[in-house]
């Protein structure tokens, strides 16, 4: 097998110069991955909500249809809300990318294997609920076009990106839920958020 | 003479600035569900479970909108875990529920849940608003609405399957 891309290193790459994107962060290492890449006003980090970083990317895709909006969550966060996939399909937001970081393990809780570890294929799955692209990257090689797609390309675009099944430390966000929220809104909608 | 409450509750929620509104369908929800597609103003978003309406809500408000979600109360089981994101982050969240399991049900498959539904979505931090006469549902929900987004909280309005009048299978099939 050839060499496994490192989680850290994927979710860097993908948010490097970020601009004007929302993020939604899954729950688990996704999230500390996105925050080891820079914490952000405009990334939702999830400490819990399990199965619903997609769906809260289409909301905020559905909102904000101006803006680019990516969902980067785990492969076990992904399969607990499989039937988002078909929502954002039949919704087809254009301006929403949804990207699991699939190590094939649920890593918070003693890295037991997902089905991912079994021969699910996510991206097949996203590609048959009417996504618009659906790849999954293996390699160093597939994560600038990624990230430019993220930032481009008409979707919704889904990508699972193979990552190495390792430990590495926690980089934690903040966890007072009502203070990430208000400060998303207010990095989004100026001080009038607080009026709403 | 009948009183066309589910227009009223439409009414209600395009007033209140509802733009985005998720649900599971449900046979007493089936003409406010027709009025929220027909209406531009709005997008109607069918969810293949009630919890996923609670994701689209808070990223909804995260951004700026306001939502509503609409399911039956055996829906209320699949949202439990998602409310506590709700009410950690403090995301306005009204919810209109019509009842099943309650007044004259055909299902006892649906009386568990139904039975539950207040104290399930009480013990969750929502505010519960029953409402068992279809000339108070609009007030009711306006009321709800006015809660959710100026206090930042979860409220449901319960719908009286007395309202909804339906009770048995065939009645609902026909529907």
């Amino acid at each position: 097998m050839s060499v496994k891309l490192n989680r850290r290193d994927v979710a860097a790459a993908l948010l490097a110069d970020r601009g004007t994107l929302l993020v939604i962060a899954g729950l688990g290492s996704t999230a500390w991955d996105c925050t080891a890449a820079g914490d952000h006003p405009l990334t939702f980090p999830l400490w819990g909500a399990m199965g619903q970083a997609a769906m809260m990317g289409l909301g905020l895709a559905l909102a904000q249809p101006e803006r680019r909006v990516l969902v980067i969550t785990g492969d076990g966060e992904m399969l607990m809300g499989l039937g988002s996939l078909a929502t954002i399909g039949v919704q087809k937001p254009e301006n929403l990318s949804v990207v699991v970081i699939d190590n094939e393990r649920y890593g918070e809780t003693g890295m037991q294997q997902t089905h991912t570890a079994h021969g699910v294929d996510l991206a097949a799955v996203a590609r048959a609920c009417g996504f618009t692209h659906a790849e999954t990257v293996t390699a160093t090689q597939g994560l600038a076009p990624l990230r430019r797609a993220i930032h481009e390309r008409p979707g919704p675009n889904f990508a699972a990106v193979k990552v190495a099944a390792e430990k590495i430390p926690l980089v934690l966000p903040p966890r007072d839920g009502a203070l990430l929220k208000a400060r998303f809104r207010r990095a989004l909608l100026g001080e009038a958020a607080d009026q709403q | 003479m009948t009183l066309d409450w589910p227009l009223e509750i439409h009414r209600v929620l395009s007033q209140a600035h509802v733009r985005l509104v998720g649900y599971v369908p449900d046979a007493g929800h089936k003409r406010l569900i027709e009025l929220c597609h027909a209406d531009h103003a709005m997008r109607a978003v069918t969810l293949t479970t009630e919890e996923d309406g609670i994701g689209l809500a808070t990223g909804g408000w995260l951004a700026g909108e306001r939502s509503v979600l609409l399911m039956q109360s055996s829906g209320v089981g699949n949202i439990i875990n998602a409310l506590g994101t709700v009410r950690e982050c403090r995301i306005p969240l009204p919810m209109i529920v019509t009842m099943r399991g309650e007044h004259g049900e055909f299902n006892p498959w649906q009386v568990p849940m139904g039975q539950a539904t207040p104290a399930v979505l009480e013990a969750m931090g929502v505010v519960v608003h029953p409402v068992r006469e279809a000339d108070q549902l609009g007030a009711a929900v306006d009321a709800a609405l006015r809660l959710a987004f100026n206090s930042y909280a979860a409220v449901a309005v319960l719908l009286s399957q007395r309202i909804i009048g339906i009770k048995s299978f065939q009645e609902q099939a026909g529907q």
